[in-house]
């Protein structure tokens, strides 16, 4: 019988929750990676690894790999570096994780996207992007935001295995068709609520997403608004009407109906938790022209939660699940689309991020 | 041999490194290569880009403050610690 399986990353391990497909009962096991930060911790569909993307204070950064469902970890950092030929950049973290057609991107801060083709064994540097306006600046410390700017998240085209999409922090969103050998910047009619240079990058991409049921409709949280795209990312048009606010990180959409797409909208000043102390979950059904609040079964009272950039996940069941995990270490779930939640973890570090697979 | 001791974070992360091990090196540089041949990776966690000592890895022989040039003799005492910090 299927396992339905949570990856949740945490600033002290990962932890594997897992139930039936009835998804109402869940087992926690770890913490794994022996406590080290973990950001984003993802499955492989083809191979059945599990990846976790770490960074110690003390160690650096690596990633980590299971094959038997979490129960024993292997790390790696074996060609995770920059090296003198490209331009004095320096690896601080690995932050976001991708596994598709036969092996694992990762997307490194300094900005650069690094491949295993062995199962994470070992990693080569596929691109830093070089060439890409305004590309000589992403690491001036005088640019920097606190932290600073990387590459979180790879998103893979579920067909071309050389076609995927990267966000780079603070600059926007950039296509390769031909694995990272050229790029095009995908940032247009985003808004900016700053001055830009070039029209074509300066955009706070926080997390994109692909329809499954639509390659060419794309959805994405950004740091002004969510916004569409109908064309696979060439444009955008905003859809922010209706949410208590155009600020947040995680996303969602649904895997079986192009239209429907789910938000966890924040307040986007220091803060950054759910609005006025009660928990939400936002959800379109027409493709961001009207939006629902699901908040039955969330806490509705002194409930500051944050929710970082992977910390939504929806399963692909023929009724969906919705999965979120929160900066204070609870994990809730929705069996019905988001109609209704039920907290299924309560005492975890602070979530990173949530990933859900079905496995055998 | 020098007489090396390292941070209980290590030895989790690969199989039979024990936390105390003696060393036939010449400088701290040679020390760990020799653990990375027998460890694969351990260089990685304790040295970074340069190759420089990561920033949060202090190393001391015989009590005093040591790089990765730091000579060794054979009694050399050698601590590798992990800064104390977090929560």
């Amino acid at each position: 019988m299927s396992s339905t399986v949570l990856l949740v990353g945490t600033r002290k391990g990962c932890f594997v929750l897992e139930s039936d497909q009835d998804r109402r009962d869940w087992q926690v096991r770890g913490p794994y990676c022996e406590g080290w930060p973990v950001y984003h911790a993802v499955h492989d569909p083809d191979s059945g690894a599990i990846y976790a993307a770490a960074a110690s204070e003390w160690h650096g950064a690596g990633v980590w790999r299971s094959t038997d469902r979490g129960e024993s970890w292997e790390l790696s950092s074996e060609g995770l570096a920059y090296d003198d030929g490209d331009g004095g950049l320096k690896l601080s973290k690995i932050s976001g994780l991708t596994a598709a057609h036969g092996r694992v991107l990762a997307g490194a801060e300094a900005a650069g996207v690094f491949e295993s083709r062995d199962g994470g064994a070992t990693w080569s540097l596929l691109s830093t992007l070089d060439g890409q306006p305004g590309r000589e600046r992403w690491n001036d410390p005088a640019n920097q935001p606190p932290g600073h700017l990387g590459l979180p998240a790879i998103l893979p085209d579920p067909d071309e295995p050389s076609r995927f999409w990267a966000i780079v922090q603070g600059v926007g969103i950039f296509e390769t068709a031909d694995d990272g050998a050229s790029w095009t910047p995908r940032n247009r009619g985003l808004r900016a609520d700053w001055p830009l240079e070039n029209p074509e990058v300066g955009y706070c991409v926080h997390k994109l997403v692909m329809s499954p049921a639509d390659r060419e409709r794309f959805y994405q949280q950004n740091h002004c608004g969510m916004h569409r795209s109908d064309d696979g990312g060439h444009s955008w048009v905003e859809i922010t009407d209706g949410l208590p606010s155009d600020f947040g990180f995680a996303a969602a959409a649904h895997p079986h109906d192009r239209d429907t797409f789910y938000v966890i909208p924040l307040d986007p000043g220091h803060g950054r938790c759910m609005h006025d102390g009660a928990a939400a979950v936002w959800r379109t059904r027409d493709a961001g022209a009207t939006w629902q609040r699901l908040d039955r079964g969330l806490p509705q009272r002194d409930a500051w939660l944050g929710v970082l950039r992977e910390g939504l996940a929806i399963d692909s069941l023929d009724t969906p699940g919705l999965y979120f995990g929160t900066s204070t270490g609870q994990v809730f779930a929705s069996t019905d689309e988001g109609e209704s939640w039920s907290e299924i973890a309560s005492y975890l570090p602070s979530i990173s991020s949530v990933e859900v697979a079905v496995m055998d | 041999m020098a007489d090396l001791h390292l941070p209980p974070t290590l030895p989790p992360l690969y199989r039979d490194l024990p936390r105390r091990l003696d060393i036939e090196a010449a400088t701290v540089e040679e020390a760990i290569a020799h653990l990375d041949e027998r460890w694969p990776g351990l260089r990685d966690r304790l040295c970074e880009q340069g190759p420089v000592l990561r920033r949060h890895i202090h190393v001391y022989v015989d009590r005093e403050r040591a790089d990765l040039d730091t000579a060794l003799d054979a009694r050399s005492r050698v601590d590798v610690i992990t800064a104390i910090s977090g929560g």
